[in-house]
C-alpha cells in the first residue's frame, strides 16, 4: 500500500469527526443537520432563481428574441390555452350560481346574485383560477420542454452556436406568460360572467333585467383592474418558476417529470402566496378610492 | 502502491508529438482540474493540440473524458487551471465575447442534440441564422443543401423533423450543422455509439473528408478503438482519478494510435484489447 493510501486510511471518517465535534445527542444533531441543509439548500436556491431572472430581465432590456421566436411562444401560450381557460371560466361562473343560489334565495336576495359572481370572479377566481390552470398547462409544458431540451444536450448545443440560451428560451416564454395571461384572465372573467348569467338567468329562472341591473351596479372598475394587475404578476412568477426548473432539470425521464411537478407545485403556492400580498395592498388602495367599501345590498 | 502503476514516467512529462508541431497550439490546457461536489474528476490536465491535428480522447466510463470536451468549449467551468484557446483564456470572456469565440468551434453531440421543435432545414440553418443574421436566405438555402449533400443525406430529408430520421442520419445532420459555419475546432463526442458497423465507418470516412475539405483541428472524443485508429493522428488515453493515488499522471497514453498496442502501460493494452484484467477488484476498491 502507498504512503497516500495510508494517510488516507488514518483520516478519521468523516461520522467520526461528527460525532468527535457535536456533543448533542445523535438525533438531535441529525435533525439538525438535516434542517439545516433543507435551510442552506432553501436559500441558495432563492439565490439561485433570483439570478435567473436577473439574467432573463438583463436580455430584455438589451434585446429582445426574433420575431418569429416569440410568435412561436406567443401561440402556444395564448392560442393554445384560450379552449380551456374559456371553459374553465364557465364553469367557474355556473358553479358559483350554484353555490350562492340557495342561501341568496333564502333571505330573497336571489336577484343580487350577479353581484356576487361577478365581483368574485373579475377581483379573484378569474386571475387566481386562471393562473392555476396555465400554471399546469404552460408552466408545466415549459418545464417539461426545457427539462428535456437540457437532458437531451440540447441547451448546450445552442450555447455551443453561439446563442444564449436565457436569451433564446426564457425570454420569449415570459413575455408570452407576462402579456398573454392577463388577456387569459380578461377571457376566463368574461366566460365566467356569461356562464353564470346562464346558470342564473336561464336555469335558476332569476329576473333577467334585475340580474343584469344589480351586476352592473356591483361591479367597479378597480374590481377588474386590481385581477388584471395581479395576472400579470401569476404570469411572470409562473415563466420564471417553470423555466428555471426546466433549466434545472435532473437527468432522465424522472428529472424531466420531477422538474414539471416542480414547476407547477411551486408556481401555485406562489400564486397563493402574492395573491395575498397584492390583496392586502390592493384592499388598502381600494379603500383610500372607496371609504364606502363595496355595496352588496 | 497502485496496483496499475505504470511501468513508465506519468505521461504528462512525455514531449507533444511530432504530427504537427510546425505549427503554434489552437488549444493549449494548463493545469486543469475540475471538481463536481467535492469529487475530483479531473486533475493537474496539462496538453497543447496543435492546428490541424485529430485527436482523439479515449478512456473507460467515468473517465473525465467528456468532461475535458465540455471544457475545451467552455460548457464548464474548471475549478482550477486555464484553457486557452488560440492564445484566448475562455474563462476570462465575458458572456458577449464567449459567444463570439463559440463561432469558431463545431460540437457534435453523442446523440446529435438535434431541435426537436426545428425540421432539419432549420436545424442546419440555425447556426447561420444565429450568428450571421444578414445573410440572404437564398444563401441560407444553398448553404445548408451543400452541407447535407456533404454528408451523404437527401434533399428530402430537410423537410423532415429529427424524430423522423434514424440514428445515423441524426449524427450526419449534427455533423452538417457543426461544420456550416466552417469552424476551427470540432469536437466530436462519442460519433459512432449506438450505430451499426457501416454507419460508423460512414461517420468516420465523413470525419477524415471533413478534415480533408476544410481546415479543421478536431477533437474526438470516444470509446471506439476502430474510429481513433482510422480518424486520429494522435490519442491520448484518460483513466478515471479515483483510481489512482495521488501525483499519477490521469493521462496514461499520448501518442500516435500506431504505438496504442505497444504501450507500455498494461491498463493502456487492455483498453485497446477491451480486456477486463483486474478492472473489477480495482473499481471495487475505488469504490470502498
Amino acid at each position: 500500500m502507498s504512503s497516500d493510501s495510508t494517510s488516507i486510511d488514518r483520516r478519521p471518517s468523516s461520522g467520526a469527526m461528527d460525532a468527535g465535534r457535536s456533543r448533542l445527542p445523535q438525533p438531535l444533531h441529525a435533525w439538525i443537520m438535516q434542517w439545516g441543509t433543507a435551510i442552506v439548500e432553501g436559500i441558495s436556491s432563492v439565490g439561485d432563481i433570483a439570478y435567473f431572472a436577473y439574467q432573463m430581465f438583463g436580455w430584455m432590456f438589451t434585446r429582445l428574441p426574433r420575431r418569429g421566436t416569440m410568435m412561436v411562444n406567443f401561440y402556444q401560450v395564448g392560442v393554445l390555452s384560450l379552449p380551456v381557460v374559456a371553459l374553465t371560466g364557465t364553469f367557474i361562473g355556473m358553479v358559483l350560481a350554484v353555490q350562492s343560489y340557495y342561501q341568496f334565495q333564502a333571505i330573497g336576495l336571489e336577484s343580487r346574485l350577479g353581484v356576487v359572481i361577478n365581483t368574485s370572479l373579475v377581483r379573484e377566481l378569474g386571475p387566481v383560477l386562471a393562473a392555476t390552470m396555465l400554471a399546469g398547462r404552460v408552466g408545466g409544458a415549459m418545464a417539461a420542454v426545457l427539462g428535456t431540451m437540457r437532458v437531451t444536450e440540447q441547451i448546450d448545443a445552442l450555447t455551443t452556436m453561439g446563442a444564449d440560451p436565457i436569451h433564446y428560451l426564457v425570454v420569449p416564454r415570459f413575455l408570452a406568460c407576462l402579456l398573454l395571461i392577463p388577456a387569459l384572465t380578461v377571457m376566463a372573467d368574461f366566460m365566467g360572467i356569461v356562464g353564470g348569467y346562464f346558470y342564473s338567468v336561464i336555469v335558476l329562472g332569476i329576473d333577467r333585467a334585475a340580474y343584469l341591473h344589480h351586476s352592473r351596479e356591483g361591479v367597479v372598475g378597480f374590481d377588474l383592474f386590481s385581477g388584471i394587475f395581479k395576472s400579470f404578476f401569476f404570469g411572470g412568477i409562473i415563466a420564471v418558476v417553470s423555466c428555471y426548473r426546466g433549466f434545472n432539470c435532473q437527468p432522465g425521464a424522472e428529472g424531466v417529470g420531477k422538474a414539471a411537478t416542480a414547476a407547477f407545485v411551486y408556481s401555485f403556492v406562489l400564486i397563493l402566496a402574492i395573491d395575498l400580498f397584492l390583496n392586502i395592498v390592493l384592499d388598502s388602495i381600494y379603500f383610500m378610492i372607496y371609504p364606502e367599501g363595496t355595496m352588496l345590498f | 502502491m497502485n496496483d496499475y502503476e505504470p511501468e513508465t514516467e506519468p505521461t504528462d512529462d512525455l514531449p507533444e508529438p511530432d504530427t504537427a508541431s510546425e505549427s503554434a497550439p489552437l488549444i493549449e490546457v494548463n493545469n486543469l482540474s475540475i471538481d463536481f461536489d467535492g469529487n475530483c474528476i479531473l486533475s493537474g490536465i496539462t496538453r497543447s493540440i496543435t492546428r490541424g491535428q485529430t485527436v482523439a480522447v479515449i478512456g473507460e466510463s467515468g473517465c473525465g473524458k467528456t468532461v475535458f470536451m465540455k471544457t475545451l468549449v467552455a460548457l464548464l467551468t474548471p475549478t482550477t487551471g486555464t484553457v486557452l484557446f488560440d492564445g484566448t483564456d475562455l474563462n476570462q470572456l465575458t458572456p458577449a465575447q464567449l459567444a463570439q469565440v463559440r463561432r469558431r468551434f463545431g460540437f457534435v453531440f453523442q446523440n446529435a442534440a438535434l431541435f426537436d421543435s426545428m425540421n432539419i432545414f432549420d436545424n442546419v440553418a440555425f447556426p447561420i441564422r444565429q450568428n450571421e443574421p444578414s445573410t440572404e436566405e437564398d444563401e441560407v438555402r444553398e448553404r445548408v443543401r451543400n452541407h447535407l449533400i456533404e454528408v451523404g443525406l437527401p434533399e428530402d430529408v430537410a423537410r423532415k423533423y429529427p424524430a423522423e430520421i434514424s440514428g445515423g442520419m441524426q449524427k450526419r445532420v449534427g455533423l452538417a450543422r457543426a461544420l456550416v459555419l466552417k469552424p476551427e475546432l470540432i469536437v466530436y463526442d462519442e460519433p459512432t455509439t449506438g450505430l451499426d458497423p457501416i454507419m460508423s465507418d460512414v461517420i468516420n470516412e465523413l470525419i477524415l473528408n471533413t478534415r480533408r475539405l476544410y481546415p479543421v483541428t478536431s477533437v474526438v472524443v470516444t470509446h471506439d478503438m476502430h474510429t481513433a485508429r482510422k480518424v486520429a493522428d494522435r490519442v491520448m488515453m484518460f483513466y478515471p482519478r479515483r483510481m489512482l493515488d495521488q501525483g499519477q499522471s490521469q493521462i496514461l497514453f499520448d501518442g500516435p494510435p500506431s504505438q496504442l498496442e505497444n504501450a507500455d502501460d498494461r491498463r493502456v493494452r487492455q483498453f485497446v484489447r477491451g480486456e477486463a484484467g483486474d478492472r473489477i477488484r480495482e473499481m471495487s476498491r475505488a469504490t470502498a
